[in-house]
């Protein structure tokens, strides 16, 4: 493999970790909040409030049934608003954070609801204010389940990042397809594959790792 | 500011723990409480008894106003609760103690944070948490836990870890909802001592819920039974174990004491050669020499055969069935008239065979 080869994989590498990184720290920092407000409203929630619960349960539903291709295309105009252009890395960060913070969410959703009972209901019975609940049981207590979600959720950003090829923004996916396939260059299609799995490996590993440590029960 | 008003009352004010006036609470068509009202005074440690879907666990939640009753007044410490708010709740929450029969306690937090939760709740200096969950730890006797998890820790030791996370606010009722339940019975028992020990030591008020009328033999001084959002039966433990009046409390007393053994039951008929006599006696009664009382009475022999002598908060009570060597009516009439007076309860359960 030439030096521009492994100039070009080097450059993807750092364009997938880049998309992934962001677009996935902003679907954390949106998704938990959402989680959070959709096990609370749900009825029997210390929030309780059907109304809100449905609707946000029927956005998060009708996003996670657009194909990612579709959506990406779908929400340009939103993406130009955004980051001021809709091209490029930062253009395809928008429409994965959009798809990525509601399947985030009904991950952590599990884990949130995963949280025992009688635990809120001690800390009622403690004094403590619903929000002090939030923050002091709810979020502690599923730590280390959100922790394996977002690793989950993560990894399906990568597999997402390759079609942001289509809007201009690079990465390994797109440096797949371009030379890989549609030049016939097998070589780079199996080093891209080859770095890949290796970088989903490492991220699960980290991931399997931290949600371990944390966990004490 | 409320909170202070709350501490002032709940500290130096003398009015009675909790007051029920007439409180029901019902789920759709089912009553879940009818017309409950009790006192509890400051101090005591009461027993609350009742077999499961009586409505114990509705009537812990009605005292910390995690449910509301429909009809009623719940008064704690001289406030009326009954129509507070979730805000104004709080505060009187924190000053109720609450222990669990799955402990419930954070699984992702050392002992210690356990521990200190309720006093973090209340908005305490870290400094000042640290050095009451010490304090507590030790009373105890977990204080090599501190940095433990839960998971790490037996039932027994999980319950002195909720023990000393109600007791971390300073409460002036300890409400226990089943809290030995899930426990074996030698932990049962060195919980329940803990339990009596926080209670003499610290003046604090328990009410003890559980379906187990050993727990409240153990421990209560005085007893409420619930059957049906009810109270059928209430008074102190020593006299509602000798002769319970209801159902409810007579076949939750019947595992406590002994029973005619079968094979003396199958005998039994409305005629014989012997009579058998239930005779149960409280106090200084249940320690006199009744057979030999019997005996000098009648002229006949009085055989001893099943019963026991236990005891109730230090209090004997006996129960003894006895099989009295005629079944002449005029001489039971005469044993009978002799042991009124000391005897709790007497009774001629039936006859039986001389071989017998």
């Amino acid at each position: 493999m030439s030096l521009i080869m492994f100039n070009l994989l080097l450059k993807g590498l750092w364009e997938t970790i880049v998309m992934t990184g962001v677009s996935g720290a902003l679907s954390f920092v949106l998704g938990l909040p959402l989680a959070l407000i959709l096990v609370t409203t749900d009825k029997g929630g210390i929030y309780e409030h059907l109304a809100v619960n449905r609707i946000l349960g029927g956005i998060v539903n009708a996003l996670r049934s657009v194909p990612f291709i579709i959506l990406l295309v779908a929400v340009i105009p939103l993406t130009r608003l955004i980051v001021g252009t809709a091209i490029g890395i930062s253009a395809a960060i928008v429409p994965l954070t959009i798809a990525a913070t509601p399947y985030f969410a009904r991950i952590a959703e599990v884990s949130l609801r995963e949280v025992d009972r009688g635990l809120i209901d001690a800390a009622r019975a403690m004094g403590a204010s619903r929000w002090t609940i939030v923050r002091e049981v709810l979020i502690p207590e599923s730590l280390p389940g959100v922790i394996s979600g977002f690793t989950v959720t993560l990894v399906t950003l990568v597999g997402a990042s390759a079609m942001a090829g289509a809007v201009g923004a690079g990465g390994l996916g797109d440096l797949a397809i371009r030379y890989g396939y549609q030049r016939f260059e097998t070589g780079v299609m199996i080093a891209v594959v080859v770095v890949l799995i290796v970088l989903v490996w490492g991220m699960q590993g980290a991931g399997d790792w931290l949600a371990r440590r944390l966990n004490h029960r | 500011m409320a909170d202070k008003a709350i501490n002032a009352a709940f500290d130096t004010g003398t009015a009675p723990v909790v007051d029920l006036h007439g409180v029901s609470r019902q789920f759709g068509d089912r009553p879940a409480l009818q017309d409950i009202t009790a006192s509890i005074a400051r101090g005591e440690i009461i027993g609350l008894i009742g077999r499961s879907g009586a409505g114990k666990s509705t009537l812990i939640r009605v005292l910390n106003g995690l449910d509301r009753p429909q009809a009623g007044r719940v008064v704690i410490a001289g406030q009326d609760i009954t129509d507070l708010d979730e805000a104004a709740l709080q505060p009187i929450r924190r000053r109720i103690g609450m222990i669990f029969q799955h402990f419930n306690l954070l699984s992702q937090r050392t002992v210690a944070e356990n521990v200190a939760l309720p006093l973090k709740i209340a908005g305490q200096p870290p400094a000042l948490r640290r050095k009451r969950v010490l304090e507590l730890l030790d009373l105890v006797g977990l204080a090599d836990k501190a940095d433990q998890y839960p998971a790490q820790l037996s039932g027994g030791q999980k319950q002195r870890v909720g023990i000393a996370r109600a007791l971390a606010p300073d409460p002036l009722l300890l409400l226990s909802d089943e809290a030995t339940s899930a426990l074996d019975p030698e932990t049962t028992h060195s919980i329940l001592d803990l339990l009596a020990r926080v209670n003499r030591d610290l003046g604090l008020t328990i009410l003890m819920i559980t379906h187990e009328m050993e727990v409240v033999r153990r421990i209560a001084g005085r007893v409420l039974v619930l059957d049906a959002g009810r109270i059928v039966e209430e008074g102190p433990v020593a006299r509602v174990l000798a002769s319970p009046q209801s159902d409810t409390t007579k076949s939750l007393v019947s595992g406590l004491s002994p029973s005619l053994p079968a094979d003396l039951v199958a005998l039994l008929a409305p005629t014989g050669d012997q009579a058998i006599l239930r005779i149960d006696l409280t106090g200084r009664a249940a320690r006199l020499p009744v057979l030999q009382r019997i005996s000098r009475l009648t002229g006949q022999e009085a055989r001893l055969l099943h019963g026991g002598v236990g005891d109730v908060q230090g209090e004997p009570y006996a129960r003894l069935f006895i099989a009295l060597g005629t079944a002449d009516a005029t001489i039971i009439a005469q044993v009978t008239a002799d042991l009124s007076p000391i005897a709790t309860a007497i009774e001629v359960l039936g006859y039986v065979p001389d071989h017998v």
